[in-house]
C-alpha cells in the first residue's frame, strides 16, 4: 500500500506564460477527443465550472488509450446532469429512466454478452433512486463499468439534498444544513462485493483517465466515483465560490491513499477527500458463474447465449 | 349447487383462425420458429407454463422478472428450459429493474419479456413508458389478480385493463391481448411477440389468474408450422442510418447495440437522430407517430371472435376467462328464448371500436361481464354512443361470475329491448 499525499502549491493557479504558443490560428487543430463526441450536440447543457464535461473527456481519452472496439461499447445513463453524458458520446448511447441505468445496462450485457457496457450517471441517480439496483449489481458482480459522478447534490432539479450531501452542507431542501448521514459510496460498493473500486476528483484528470483505462481492462462490477464541483448550486448554496475554487479545494484537500480501508472514506463537509484505488481483485462475474455452473450441472446440454446475442434468425 | 356443464372441447385455435393473416404485413419477412425453443407435441399444461412455452417458441431468449403470484410459473418454466436453448433468465431485484432490463435486452436484438401481476405491473409502468418512447419491441405478461394494492394474490381479477392502456404517464399506444385458455396462452404469446416486432411497441399480455392456473391440453405444433417475425435489422450504412427515420413506414428501422451504428436513444422527446429536442413541434412529430402507428393499423391488429350476432337482440362482450363463463350464461339465456350473440375480444387494445359501433346500431342491448367494477364497459359504452343500452355485469374478483347472474342480466336486457 503506497501513501502519497499531494503537496500544497502556493503558486496555484500558475501565472500564464507571456507568449501563448501559436494557439490562435485560423484552423485550430481538432481536439483529440472530438472523434468520440457528437460534436453536432455541442454546446452541452452543463454549467460553467461543472466537472462532468471533464469526466467525459477523461472517459473518451481512456477509451482511446485502451484501444477498445468502440462499436462494442455502449453507454447507459439515467437522469440528471451526469445522465446527459450518454447523449454526447459517439457510442451506442441510452438515456434511460431515473435510477434505472444499471438494470438497463444489465439487460444490454445479458442480451449481448460481447458488449462492454458503461454506466455513466450521477450520485442521486445511482445511489438514491437507483440504490437498490446499485447494490444488487455489485452483489451479482454484473459486468459493468460504473462511473458515478458525485457533486453532493441534485443539480438538474435545483439543488435538493442527495444521499451523498455531507453533514451540515446546505441544499435547497435542507436550507439549515443537512443532518442525514450521507453514503460512503466506495464502501457501499466494496461491501457488496465490487471487485474494482476507486475514487478521484475531476482535478485528477490523468489519474482518473488511467483509472478508467484500467477499469476498462477489468471485468465485473467496476465502480469509479468522481468528485465533481457543482458551482451553480452546491457551491453557491454553501458559499464555496466558483468552479475554480472547487478545483483549488480538491488540490489542497485531496489525499491519495491507494488501498485505503473503504470504511474510512466518508466525506465530511469541506474536509479532506481520500482518493485512490481501494479495491482491485479478480472475481468471477455473473456470466462467468452462470456459464461455469450450468456447464457443470448440465454438461453438454448447456447452450450459452451466443456472444452476439439471442437473435436467432 | 348448480350443475356446471363441461366446458366445450371445440374452443377455436387462434393460431388456426389467424394463420396466414399477418403474412405479408412486412413484405413477407416471416420465418419459421427455432426448433430449440419448440416443445412439439400434446401437453397437459397450465396457462402460465403454456405462456412460457409460447414465448420460447416465439424466439424469446432473454427474460428478466421478479416473483409475484400468480405469474411465477411462467418464469419457473422458462428458467428450467432456457439454459438448454441459449437463453438467459435473470431474477432481478424488483419489477422496476426487470422492466428496465427487458428494454435494455431488447436493444441488443434479443427478444425479451417480463412476467408479473398487478402490483408488479404498477412498478413496471415507468419503463413501459420508456419502451413505448424508445419504440422497443418487448412483451409484458400480466397474470391479473384482484386489486387494488396487494389485493387478492392467489385469486382472479381482470382489473388491470385500464392500467395496461394508460398506466404510464403521457400519450402512447400499446397492444394488449387476453387469452381464454392455456392453448391460447401459447398461441397468443407467439402473436404478442410478432405484433411487438411489427409495431415496435411493448405488448401487454393480459392473462388472468384462472387462465394462468387452469390446466388443459395444449398442442404445440412442430417448429416449421410456427411463424415468427424476426427483428427487422436495418441494412443501411452507419452514415445513412437515423434511428427514428421512418420513410413512410409505420416504424423506423432497427439497429441493435454493438453493430457499429453508434446511435443514441432517449426517453426524452427526440428527433429522427434520437437526440433530445425540447419543443412543441418535436413533441407533435415524435409522440403523434407513437399513436399513429397503432391507430392507423387498428384493422390489422384488432382480433375478436363472434358468434350468432347476425340476428341477435343482445350481444355479450367478453374477454379472458369471462368469455368461458359467459358461454354457460349465453346457453342459459338461449334456453329461455333470448336471441343472444357473443363477441369475444382477443385483442383488447387497440379497441374493436368499429365492430362495436356496428353492433350497437343493430342490437337491442350489449352486456359486458368482466371481473372488475367496470373498466372495459366504459369503452363499449363510448362506442355504443347511446345507440343501445350497455349493461355491465361487475364482479370485484376472487372468483369468476356466477353464470346465472350474467344470464339474468341478458334476459333483462332482452326484455327491455323488446
Amino acid at each position: 500500500m503506497s501513501e502519497n499525499k499531494v503537496g500544497t502549491r502556493t503558486d496555484f493557479p500558475p501565472t500564464p506564460p507571456e507568449f501563448l504558443p501559436d494557439a490562435v490560428s485560423e484552423h485550430p487543430p481538432e481536439h483529440p477527443v472530438t472523434p468520440y463526441l457528437r460534436m453536432e450536440r455541442i454546446p452541452h447543457v452543463w454549467c460553467p465550472g461543472c466537472g462532468i464535461g471533464t469526466v467525459v473527456k477523461c472517459f473518451a481519452s481512456a477509451l482511446e488509450r485502451s484501444g477498445a472496439d468502440l462499436d462494442k461499447v455502449s453507454v447507459v445513463s439515467g437522469i440528471g446532469c451526469s445522465g446527459r453524458a450518454a447523449g454526447y458520446l459517439k457510442l451506442d448511447g441510452f438515456h434511460t429512466t431515473h435510477g434505472r441505468a444499471i438494470p438497463f445496462a444489465t439487460g444490454l450485457k445479458l442480451g449481448r454478452p460481447e458488449l462492454e457496457v458503461a454506466v455513466f450517471s450521477g450520485d442521486g441517480d445511482l445511489s438514491g433512486i437507483g440504490g437498490n439496483h446499485f447494490i444488487h449489481a455489485a452483489r451479482r458482480n454484473m459486468d459493468l463499468l460504473v462511473i458515478l459522478i458525485n457533486n453532493f447534490i441534485y443539480g438538474m432539479t435545483g439543488g435538493q439534498n442527495a444521499p451523498t450531501t455531507p453533514l451540515t452542507a446546505k441544499s435547497s431542501t435542507m436550507p439549515f444544513g443537512n443532518f442525514e448521514e450521507p453514503f460512503n459510496i466506495p464502501h457501499l460498493a466494496a461491501s457488496c462485493g465490487a471487485p474494482y473500486v476507486a475514487r478521484w476528483t475531476c482535478l485528477h484528470i490523468r489519474r482518473l483517465t488511467w483509472a478508467i483505462e484500467e477499469a476498462l481492462d477489468r471485468k465485473g462490477f467496476r465502480l469509479i466515483e468522481v468528485i465533481a464541483p457543482c458551482p451553480t448550486l452546491y457551491s453557491r448554496l454553501n458559499k464555496l465560490g466558483t468552479g475554480l475554487n472547487g478545483m483549488r479545494f480538491y488540490h489542497d484537500n485531496a489525499e491519495i491513499r491507494h488501498g485505503a480501508d473503504t470504511r474510512e472514506l466518508d466525506i465530511d463537509f469541506q474536509k479532506s477527500i481520500t482518493c485512490g484505488k481501494f479495491v482491485d481483485e479478480q472475481k468471477p462475474t455473473f456470466l462467468d458463474r452462470m456459464d461455469e455452473h450450468y456447464g457443470r450441472v448440465l454438461g453438454d446440454k448447456y447452450v450459452p447465449m451466443p456472444v452476439e446475442g439471442g437473435w436467432l434468425q | 349447487m348448480r350443475q356446471l356443464q363441461p366446458v366445450r372441447d371445440d374452443l377455436p385455435r387462434v393460431c388456426d383462425l389467424q394463420r396466414g393473416r399477418r403474412r405479408g404485413d412486412r413484405g413477407g419477412v416471416v420465418v419459421k420458429a427455432d426448433p430449440a425453443g419448440v416443445l412439439t407435441g400434446a401437453h397437459y399444461l397450465d396457462g402460465d407454463f403454456a405462456c412460457g412455452e409460447g414465448a420460447m417458441a416465439a424466439g424469446c431468449r432473454f427474460v428478466a422478472g421478479y416473483p409475484i403470484t400468480p405469474s411465477t410459473e411462467v418464469v419457473e418454466r422458462i428458467s428450467r428450459r432456457f439454459p438448454v436453448m441459449g437463453g438467459t433468465f435473470i431474477q432481478m431485484e424488483d419489477e422496476l429493474a426487470s422492466m428496465a432490463a427487458v428494454v435494455g435486452g431488447s436493444w441488443t436484438g434479443t427478444k425479451s419479456m417480463t412476467v408479473t401481476s398487478g402490483p408488479g405491473f404498477s412498478l413496471m409502468m415507468e419503463n413501459i413508458g420508456l419502451a413505448a418512447m424508445m419504440e422497443t419491441p418487448c412483451v409484458v405478461v400480466n397474470v391479473q389478480r384482484g386489486g387494488p394494492s396487494t389485493g387478492l394474490p392467489t385469486m382472479v381479477g381482470q382489473a388491470d385493463v385500464m392500467q395496461a392502456r394508460w398506466g404510464s404517464h403521457g400519450d402512447y399506444e400499446i397492444i394488449a391481448m387476453s387469452p381464454q385458455s392455456p392453448q391460447e396462452a401459447f398461441d397468443l404469446t407467439i402473436d404478442a411477440f410478432n405484433l411487438s416486432e411489427i409495431y415496435r411497441v411493448p405488448v401487454m399480455f393480459l392473462m388472468d389468474e384462472i387462465v394462468g392456473h387452469m390446466t388443459e391440453r395444449v398442442m404445440i405444433p412442430p417448429a416449421e408450422e410456427i411463424e415468427v417475425i424476426p427483428r427487422a435489422l436495418t441494412a443501411k450504412t452507419r452514415e445513412e442510418f437515423l434511428p427514428y427515420q421512418i420513410n413512410g413506414k409505420p416504424t423506423p428501422e432497427f439497429a441493435r447495440a454493438g453493430d457499429g451504428y453508434r446511435f443514441h436513444t432517449t426517453g426524452l422527446t427526440h428527433d429522427e437522430r434520437g437526440y433530445p429536442v425540447m419543443s412543441a413541434e418535436c413533441q407533435e412529430t415524435c409522440v403523434r407517430r407513437l399513436l399513429d402507428k397503432i391507430t392507423d393499423n387498428v384493422d390489422e391488429i384488432v382480433r375478436f371472435e363472434e358468434e350468432a350476432t347476425d340476428d341477435a337482440e343482445v350481444v355479450v362482450v367478453t374477454y379472458g376467462i369471462t368469455a368461458r363463463v359467459a358461454r354457460l350464461a349465453i346457453d342459459m339465456a338461449r334456453r329461455r328464448g333470448v336471441k343472444v350473440g357473443s363477441l369475444r375480444l382477443i385483442v383488447i387494445w387497440p379497441f374493436a371500436e368499429k365492430r362495436i359501433r356496428e353492433l350497437a346500431g343493430k342490437v337491442g342491448a350489449i352486456v359486458v361481464p368482466e371481473i372488475n367494477y367496470g373498466q372495459l364497459v366504459l369503452e363499449v359504452e363510448r362506442c355504443a354512443g347511446g345507440k343501445c343500452p350497455v349493461l355491465p355485469v361487475s364482479h370485484g374478483g376472487g372468483s369468476v361470475h356466477d353464470p346465472a347472474v350474467i344470464a339474468e342480466v341478458i334476459a333483462q336486457a332482452a326484455a327491455a329491448a323488446a
